[in-house]
């Protein structure tokens, strides 16, 4: 048997698949196409303090092996997940974590602090990353002031795992890995949508409601890659990849370039199926070529290239 | 009903016209339950312009073949791959999806209302209404004469009536403007096709206070609940199409 365990300061995981936020619901509706227990964790969609609408309709458009979106979290908001949701999901056995979002610090860090009470919900992951919102998001995750003070501010009042969701929108990735990991960030998560943009020519118009929008998919995997590579030198706290992975060797891809984990977003719209099969492809490869622990290629090129 | 992705096996391609084709698929095992208005998420290859799945509702189905059919409109790259498949080859799908059309009571009188590719999960719902012993009114609306799909089809199911734009076949003029839809006493609409046509339905239905249902053909990432890209505004606010749609009640939009 092969390890595909690791930690985030004292929290366990049992292997380094996770779904990405935004992407799998609140992990129930995944249900049908996966045990959630086999999964490294769930991280579920983007959560505010009060209910959110999100964007207008169209909110997506298909790119070339992509898509780009603009949904603009919507969501319940706390309340309703803890009274609906989060008792369903406190049987679970794995790790179920919530993806912070706030229009000001003082949101972010009420949200974290109410979470913080959950007991079964080990892990946040703040995003100062997402780029459809107008107030909050990806303006905090782009300027490094206010990515420090929002860090510094949750960090104080939550003392589980805190995770730092960067945005790929920055010239410097380090600069940002770094704040995170200054301010006490258990570890840093990258990279969210790209900012990006499509035309419907024939209609003349935008594709999207917001006009422009977040870029997932393959089509990001390169730039993603980059990015976890520069990040994984920087910093001596976990990195988790995200970025158009598609399959076990993307995830790979990941890890080599420094990821500790990964998660899989996009993908699972096409094959909701797929964390499960990168979860056996990653434990077959690590069979195949003989490695024991799949922390052995954590960062492998950085340590060989 | 669990969702299910399965490798159905392509029975039989055959072209309807110049932009139609319908695909019968069979399932590798028993068929699920599946009911009018539900759909199917289609994957059609890996490639970098077809990378998500495609929604189509079911038009048809037999329980006894475990088959299912899809009507479908050449409407861009990915259905244009979808016409070319032979006999036998592999299609990937995703179902049962969606809320299906409610349930007419028996003894209650019935208007289906399509146009374009929207008459496509109308059929499905024809069969099932006769199967109620009720025999529908059916409302098709076409570009001309060259453009009428499946009307034979319908003829099996209930009483049938066509318009087109340039009066080349049946009425002439829209289908909001034939008088089943103005003056017919009916206690339910069920509706489908392009959105200009569903909303003029809507409009005329509620003014006339009959039961209507529309099913709604959004934008869809994911089709199973899990993307939020799908939405409609409702009198309940944003709903997913997906999940909670395709098909919606007229009164619940905002149109
Ligand atoms: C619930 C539902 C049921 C449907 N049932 C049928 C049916 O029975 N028969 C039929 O012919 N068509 C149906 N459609 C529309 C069908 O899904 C699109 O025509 C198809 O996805 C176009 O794909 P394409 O690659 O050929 O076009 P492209 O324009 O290349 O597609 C690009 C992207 O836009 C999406 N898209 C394009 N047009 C539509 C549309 N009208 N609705 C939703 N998404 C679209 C595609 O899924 C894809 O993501 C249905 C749509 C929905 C939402
Ligand atoms: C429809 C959609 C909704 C998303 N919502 C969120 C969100 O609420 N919070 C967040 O941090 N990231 C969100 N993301 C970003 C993803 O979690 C992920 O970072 C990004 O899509 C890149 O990974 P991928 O290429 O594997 O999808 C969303 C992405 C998509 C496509
Ligand atoms: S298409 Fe993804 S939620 Fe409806």
């Amino acid at each position: 048997m092969v390890n595909l365990s690791f930690k985030i300061g004292n929290l366990s995981f049992k292997n380094p698949v996770i779904t990405a936020s935004g992407t799998c619901g609140y992990g129930i509706e995944l249900e049908d196409f996966i045990s959630l227990e086999k999964l490294g964790g769930i991280i579920v969609k983007g959560m505010t303090l009060k209910p959110r609408e999100g964007n207008p309709y169209p909110r997506m458009v298909e790119t070339p092996s992509g898509m780009l979106n603009s949904v603009g979290l919507q969501n319940n908001g706390i309340e309703y997940f803890e009274k609906h949701i989060y008792p369903r999901l406190t049987g679970l056995d794995t790790n179920v974590m919530i993806n912070v979002n706030g229009s000001t610090i003082e949101e972010y860090v009420e949200l974290a602090e109410r979470i913080s009470h959950l007991e079964k919900i080990p892990a946040i992951e703040l995003n100062i990353s997402c780029p459809n919102v107008k107030m909050g998001g990806m303006a905090f995750g782009t300027n490094p002031v206010t990515a420090r003070e929002v860090i510094k501010s949750v960090r104080k009042v939550y003392s589980r795992i805190l995770i730092v969701k960067l945005s790929p929108n920055v010239t410097s990735i380090e600069e940002f890995a770094k704040i995170a990991e200054d301010e006490g960030a258990d570890a840093i998560s990258l990279v969210n949508t790209l900012l990006g943009m499509a035309i419907d020519v024939k209609k003349m118009k935008p594709s999207l409601a917001t006009i422009t929008g977040g870029l997932s998919g393959p089509a990001i995997k390169p730039v993603a890659v980059r990015m976890v590579w520069q990040a994984a030198k920087t910093v001596k706290i976990p990195v988790i990849g995200i970025g158009g992975i598609m399959n076990e060797i993307d995830a790979l891809e990941f890890i080599m370039a420094g990821a500790t984990a990964i998660q899989v977003g996009t993908a699972l719209f096409i094959d909701p199926s797929v964390p499960c099969k990168i979860i056996t492809g990653i434990e077959q490869f690590l069979v195949e070529r003989g490695f024991e622990d799949y922390s052995l290629l954590i960062g492998y090129i950085n340590k060989n290239f | 009903m669990a969702k299910l992705i399965r490798d159905f096996k392509v029975l039989n391609n055959t072209k309807i016209t110049q932009d139609y084709f319908i695909l019968e698929l069979v399932s590798p095992e028993k068929l699920q339950n599946l009911m009018p208005g539900q759909f199917v998420q289609v994957r059609i290859d890996g490639s970098r312009e077809t990378f998500l799945r495609r929604p189509f509702s079911v038009h048809d189905l037999d329980y006894d073949k475990n088959s299912i059919k899809i009507l479908v409109q050449i409407a861009g790259k990915g259905t244009e791959k979808m016409s070319k498949l032979l006999p036998g080859e592999i299609l990937n799908i995703i179902y049962p999806l969606g809320r299906p059309f409610s349930e007419p009571n028996k003894g209650e009188n019935i208007l289906l209302v399509g146009g374009g590719s929207g008459v496509a999960p109308l059929l499905f719902l024809a069969k099932h209404i006769k199967q109620l012993e009720i025999n529908p009114d059916i409302l098709l609306g076409f570009k001309s004469q060259q453009r009428i799909i499946e009307t034979e089809e319908f003829e099996k199911y209930g009483r049938v009536f066509i318009t087109t734009d340039d009066g080349s076949a049946g009425r002439e003029g829209l289908v909001t403007e034939h008088p089943l839809l103005l003056k017919g006493k009916y206690d339910r609409i069920y509706c489908c096709g392009p959105e200009a046509m569903m909303k003029a339905v809507v409009s005329l239905a509620k003014s006339r206070n009959i039961f209507c249902e529309v099913s709604l053909e959004h934008l869809m990432a994911c089709g199973i609940g899990i993307c939020l890209c799908c939405i409609v505004k409702t009198t309940r606010g944003n709903i997913c199409t997906c999940t909670e749609g395709p098909v919606i009640n007229a009164n619940e939009l905002l149109w």
